[in-house]
């Protein structure tokens, strides 16, 4: 049947395990750090197995609504990479399976694999969920948390991979062979099969990533928040579902007792985290804070008129632009974050709303909730045990993975490495991260198998269109609600249908799920489309999914433009229905017009210079440059000071409880001594030029000025502590900095030996206006240096003063135990900071601090031998001039930005360049180190390939209209354009190869003869004239008139 | 037309890598601005042609925006979006002089992370079309009219472009030196000379290919110039082969003749 052949040709992974079993590595965990681990490691030229129990690829990520702080869909950004893994030739996916037994050594696992019955036969099934429409049984839906019914037999959700429905335990058939309707409707596909067993499976790999994630605390366990016994009390993952358009009540937030909207809700944070009680967890959660924000930002969206009550303790706003969320989120009207200590009280047996009773100032208060949200923490996987067992590796006491502070994503036995949350709660860019850096070093284990079992991806043969007529397809996007909610969609569909030369127009939930792009695959060919328009989200995004969808369906990828209907439309004029859909309309009239004049292009391979450039030696930038040079490839280290080691230098010991200094020394050897390191010391770059896979940088180092030819760069130059300017410093020796404290306590400076008292204050220098951030690291330094303290003058007085205590993770453990042993902790207020001036009396030399008691409410004097200022980590000196030089942007504090907080924290937009260590943002040792892997895992996915591909999109001259004029020449810097001799006399001309498609030429010829291929000036006229075409028919009758 | 019917359309050349990305970020955060824009994604701001702005407004835009890169953050070796503030300084003194309001035109640089400033713009975008109404209010003019100017525009652009090559380049680009060379009273001679009287000469032989023969009066009224300084062109135009005046009447003379 052709049809079946060609969903096997555009299928290329086999659904059921092929050839001999045989792989490179194993990643356990279809969230979204095994999918990228998978994709670093596929991508780098090895062949993974990415498995995981659930019926589908997707994990935790895909039950978000949005992601903070920047209020991306979560699935709209997830779900290209569930396409990326299902057509990525070396991925094989096997879903609804479990692993059972694991032997062997590093290099030569194998592994045993149990795939559960889905029941269905995953070759015949189509996607079409008919059996789903008429399954009799209802179960709770466990992707919407059970807020919602689905049937015994359906498709996990609608974007899953693969696309395939599943039964679960609930159908008769499986109880009691009482109804096989499900077989009468699938019909003669045949794909539902009740014969099907659980199937066991051995395949042998080379190395493993543990990526299973992480388990939300079950607050029913407990039973203290009357989760499970009062209707309108709701986990944070509840109401995650709740405000999704794929959720329950399709982005209606309904309560669930009488399913009206709530107007006034509750946030109790740290439920199950920062706890010492039973059942609970002692350590930060580190994702909550900013998720409720997030949710009350979101809440507020849907129901303007909420009003929202949040109960915390420390706000933990640490990370990249969560100070601003915080403060985006508490700024709006109606919402009032309060921090207390909260019980939950009683239910209101006819309303069902819900008592909260929290502490003030003037004693408990009782405030009634329509629906009561529960921010709850992050628990180890449940298969932790499990895991620990079959894969032989230890857990922590948290009873999440052991890891090697100096090299966290390494586990207790060689050859399995773990990334994630099993590592440790933590928020999505790190689980990105320690997947990259996961894929590095596995890379490194295994390179001398590399891209010996690895595929290239084959297309189908290109349709020549050359003769054709332009043949438009519209798709239409509702995205779920996220567009349909607010424009007609049906009415944009229509509308197009009338446009010129559209013979398809479709409607579609998500263009961008699995069975959608294949379908709008599948209509291309059989309706014979040349040119496809989807009125959808931002290209930015997802012209790369689709654009190999153009090509799997055999149409050459350049034959299509995308209508921002969402970021452009739907999401900024949310309130104006009618207004949103006619623009909508005018957005894809202008991608019809545009689509027109769409040109065939072929793309251009260019070498890759498979040397790569590290700039900064410090403790990120040497892990990078050693990840990248043990797998082979030449490394330049660049350094500005005579010596290696950036701040770690002044680093002596980690909260862990590392020791950095022989940890730098070893490194530091392992560079020098490294046969394909160059280091280059006393080093400054003049300039950079080319573009990735071919760049050529100009440094001056000492008195030798050099060029380097390099393939990728990676900029790793740090950050520096703020000099502060406030409490005394500078002028008194008695004030201090963390990092002096900690050099004098590392090197037993004999100063120390005065100190019996010490004040340290937090956020010094940040957290302000001008530097509207959080530095992250200070809180922890602070604890790890109190204790120091501690443990060498057991008698001493340590006092904290703090904002909030942001010691996130299994750092909270050292705020406990600073607590427990005597450090004491006094907050103020920042419009009511601390006042610090050197005394002197009775001959004794002091600091006096004066601070405002909050629990006391009187002001009290500290007179302390020693202050320690939490200085703020601010960006490195010639962040702006590297930015220039690599033309990569930076973020409004002054770090480094990278392309995508959440799913591309070590890249940057420009390609071929990579980030990490403190200069993407303040953070701790062993995260730098993750990232320094990170970067280099990706570097490294570059550096395998031989060639990169560069867009067909170029310029072009039309020598017949060139007069010679030279415009074009003198405008392009990168030295693209030539004259050449021709029998018409000297002509412009391009190479291809160097042009990098601005377009800037075509600007400034006079004849038009230069234009940019897929931006021509033809199709941008046709845009403009599209735009304004009611505007034409309207007022050109009647402005005359006005005269 | 009513205040409260007036629907501005602004049509927006956005450079892919900063602005177009800044409004992305508008539309994830969910900041809402009115609905005027109508986007162009270009890949560089440097690729707006004076002639995407000039027909904008031919086809009857109220106002043309863009955005590009902040000022050294170009995502390209050719420093692209510093051409793009040429092109726009003078595409807006060109506006001026053919009567309608420069204020139509806003270039403004957005980073890819300015979600806030991209829809602070277009709130000020949206002030500023519903002050000047629709294209041809505020400048008290028919549209019929400004269109005739703007197409005499776009016949000139390819000379525009030859002139701003050899005449209005600066050694080092900076927006400081691109504001002291507009402000310079001998470039504004030079421009005038060599860009603005061009375009009033395009302008008159566009009239003068409708009528065959016109009286330099009537031009003078038409355009509301000087009746002298009407003549002062015709006799430049006269002088290279394009009309023949008898007197103070402009004729058409062929095309083939005129060189």
């Amino acid at each position: 049947m052709e049809a079946m052949a060609i969903k096997n040709m555009l299928r290329q992974r086999t659904l059921s395990p092929g050839d001999n079993h045989l792989g490179d590595v194993l990643v356990v965990g279809g969230g979204i750090s095994g999918i990228q681990a998978a994709l670093d490691i596929a991508t780098a030229g090895f062949k993974v197995y990415l498995v995981d129990k659930a019926p589908t690829i997707g994990g935790k990520m895909s039950q978000l609504d949005k992601t903070y702080p920047t209020i991306d869909c979560s699935m709209c950004i997830e779900s290209p990479k569930f396409i990326e893994c299902d057509r990525h030739p070396n991925i094989e996916i096997m879903t609804y399976t479990d692993i059972e037994a694991v032997e062997g050594a590093a290099g030569d696992f194998t592994v045993t694999l149990v795939k559960k019955p889905r029941y269905v036969n995953a070759d015949a099934c189509t996607g079409c969920a008919a059996c789903t429409e008429y399954c009799p049984v209802k179960v709770p839906d466990p992707f919407n948390q059970d807020l919602s019914l689905n049937k015994a037999v359906h498709i996990y959700f609608s974007q899953a991979v693969p696309l395939v429905t599943y039964i679960d335990d609930s159908c008769l058939y499986l109880k009691d062979k009482s109804c096989t309707i499900c077989q009468s409707v699938c019909g003669e596909k045949g794909a539902i099969d009740f014969t099907q067993t659980p199937e066991k499976i051995n395949i042998k790999v080379g190395a493993v990533v543990l990526s299973p994630g992480y388990e939300t605390f079950d607050p029913k366990i407990r039973g203290d928040y009357a989760y499970g016994t009062y209707e309108n009390v709701v986990t944070s993952l509840d109401f995650e579902r709740l405000l999704c358009a794929t959720g329950p009540h399709e982005g209606q937030i309904l309560r669930p007792s009488d399913k009206k909207h709530p107007h006034k809700v509750a946030w109790l944070h740290c439920v199950g985290s920062r706890q010492v009680v039973p059942g609970g967890n002692t350590y930060c959660s580190a994702v909550c804070c900013a998720y409720t924000q997030k949710q009350v930002i979101l809440a507020k969206d849907h129901v303007p008129e909420l009003e929202a009550k949040i109960f915390h303790n420390d706000i933990r706003a640490y990370s990249k632009d969560f100070e601003r969320f915080y403060q985006r989120a508490e700024r709006l009207p109606g919402v009032e974050f309060i921090r207390s200590y909260v019980s939950v009280g009683d239910e209101d047996p006819v309303t069902k709303n819900v008592t909260i009773r929290y502490a003030t100032d003037q004693g408990v208060k009782e405030d009634e909730f329509e629906l009561v949200v529960l921010s709850v923490g992050i628990n180890p996987p449940k298969d932790a045990q499990k895991f620990a067992r079959i894969f032989g590796v230890e857990l922590n006491p948290q009873g999440f993975c052991k890891t090697d502070p100096a090299n966290p994503v390494k586990t207790s036995r060689p050859g399995v490495f773990v990334s994630g949350a099993f590592m440790g709660p933590m928020d999505i860019p790190e689980s990105v991260y320690t997947a990259s850096g996961a894929g590095a070093q596995i890379a490194e284990l295994l390179k001398s198998r590399r891209g010996q079992l690895s595929k290239k991806r084959v297309y189908p043969e290109e349709r020549d269109t050359r003769e054709e007529a332009p043949k438009v397809g519209v798709f239409v996007c509702r995205c779920g609600a996220n567009i349909g909610r607010v424009v007609d969609v049906p009415a944009v569909a229509e509308y197009a249908a009338g446009l010129e030369n559209v013979v398809h127009v479709e409607e579609s939930l998500f263009a961008c799920a699995t069975n959608t792009a294949q379908a709008i695959g599948e209509t291309i060919r059989e309706k014979g489309l040349n040119r496809v328009v989807i009125a959808a989200c931002t290209p930015r995004s997802h012209e790369p999914l689709f654009r190999d969808t153009l090509r799997e369906a055999g149409v050459n990828q350049y034959f299509f433009d995308m209508a921002n209907i969402r970021e452009h439309c739907s999401w900024v004029h949310s309130k104006e229905p009618e207004v949103a859909t006619d623009k909508a309309k005018d957005i894809v009239r202008m991608s019809v017009a545009r689509a027109q004049l769409l040109q065939p292009l072929g793309e251009y391979y260019l070498p890759i210079n498979k040397t790569a450039l590290v700039v900064g030696g410090g403790v990120a930038g040497m892990t990078a440059a050693l990840t990248i040079a043990n797998q082979g490839f030449e490394t330049y280290l660049l350094e500005k000071n005579s010596e290696l080691g950036g701040i770690a230098r002044r680093l002596h010991y980690t909260a862990e409880g590392m020791a950095v200094q022989p940890f730098l020394n070893d490194l530091r050897k392992k560079v020098y001594q490294h046969r394909d390191i160059h280091v280059l010391t006393d080093a400054e770059i003049v300039s950079v030029d080319g573009y990735v896979g071919n760049f050529s940088t100009r440094v001056k180092a000492g008195r030798r000025d050099r060029v380097i030819e390099h393939g990728v760069a990676v900029i790793a130059i740090g950050a520096q502590e703020l000099k502060p300017e406030e409490y005394g410093y500078g002028e008194s020796a008695r004030v201090l900095t963390q990092l002096e404290l900690e050099e004098r306590i590392g090197t037993g400076d004999a100063s120390l030996n005065a100190i019996e008292s010490v004040v340290m204050i937090q956020c010094v220098g940040c957290r302000q206006p001008d530097r509207n951030y959080c530095a992250r690291v200070c809180c922890s330094g602070a604890m790890k240096n109190a204790l120091k303290l501690r443990e060498m003058k057991p008698s001493a007085e340590i006092y904290v003063l703090f904002r909030d205590i942001r010691t996130y993770g299994f750092k909270e453990d050292l705020y406990r135990e600073a607590a427990n042993r005597d450090v004491r902790f006094i907050r103020y207020e920042a419009d009511d900071k601390p006042l610090v001036e050197a005394a002197n009396e009775s001959g004794r030399d002091f600091m006096r601090v004066l601070v405002s008691d909050p629990v006391l409410g009187k002001k009290l004097q500290l007179d302390v031998d020693s202050v320690v200022l939490s200085a703020a980590v601010i960006p490195p000196e010639g962040a702006l001039t590297m930015a220039r030089h690599f033309k990569v942007p930076l973020s409004p504090d002054g770090f480094f930005q990278e392309a995508h907080v959440k799913l591309r924290p070590v890249d940057f937009a420009a390609e071929g360049v990579y980030l990490c260590g403190t200069a993407q943002y303040p953070k701790h040792l062993s995260e730098s180190l993750n990232q320094a892997y990170a970067a280099a895992g990706r570097a490294l996915t570059l550096l395998a390939q031989d060639s990169v591909v560069a867009s067909g999109s170029v310029c072009e001259v039309e020598e017949r209209d060139c007069v010679s004029c030279g415009a074009c020449i003198t405008c392009c810097t990168y030295n693209a354009i030539d004259f050449r001799e021709t029998p018409r006399g000297k002509k412009a001309v391009v190479n291809p190869v160097l042009c990098k498609g601005d377009g800037l030429c075509s600007a400034k010829c006079p004849t038009g003869a230069i234009g940019l291929k897929h931006f021509t000036n033809e199709a941008v006229f046709r845009q403009i004239d599209a735009a304004l075409a009611p505007r034409q028919q309207r007022v050109i009758p009647i402005m005359p008139a006005r005269n | 037309m009513a205040a409260s019917d007036f629907k501005p359309v602004v049509i927006g050349f956005l450079c892919n890598w900063c602005c177009y990305a800044g409004a992305d970020l508008a539309g994830v955060s969910r900041f809402q601005y009115p609905s005027h824009l109508r986007v162009i994604r270009q890949m560089c701001s440097g690729r707006v042609d004076i002639e995407f702005v000039m027909r904008s407004f031919l086809q009857g835009a109220d106002g043309v925006f863009v955005g590009g890169c902040h000022l050294g953050d170009c995502h390209y070796n050719p420093e692209g979006n510093y051409d793009a503030l040429g092109n726009a300084m003078i595409a807006k003194r060109i506006l001026q002089h053919i009567g309608i309001r420069p204020e139509r035109l806003r270039i403004e640089w957005v980073s890819a992370g300015e979600g806030t400033r991209f829809a602070e713009t277009q709130n000020e975008i949206h002030a500023t079309m519903m002050q000047l109404g629709p294209l041809g209010e505020a400048e008290g003019q028919p549209v019929a009219f400004l269109r005739e100017a703007l197409q005499a525009v776009i016949n000139m652009v390819p000379y525009i472009k030859l002139v701003e090559r050899e005449r209005f380049r600066l050694p080092h680009r900076s927006e400081e030196n691109y504001h002291k060379m507009h402000a310079d009273p001998e470039f504004a001679a030079i421009f005038e000379s060599m860009v603005l009287d061009k375009i009033t000469q395009s302008r008159l032989m566009g009239r003068l290919r409708q009528a065959e023969s016109l009286a330099a009066e009537d031009l003078a009224a038409a355009f509301a110039l000087a009746p002298t300084e009407v003549m002062r062109h015709l006799d430049i135009l006269a002088e290279r082969g394009m009309l023949r005046l008898d007197g103070r009447l402009a004729r058409l003379l062929p095309v083939a003749t005129a060189a």
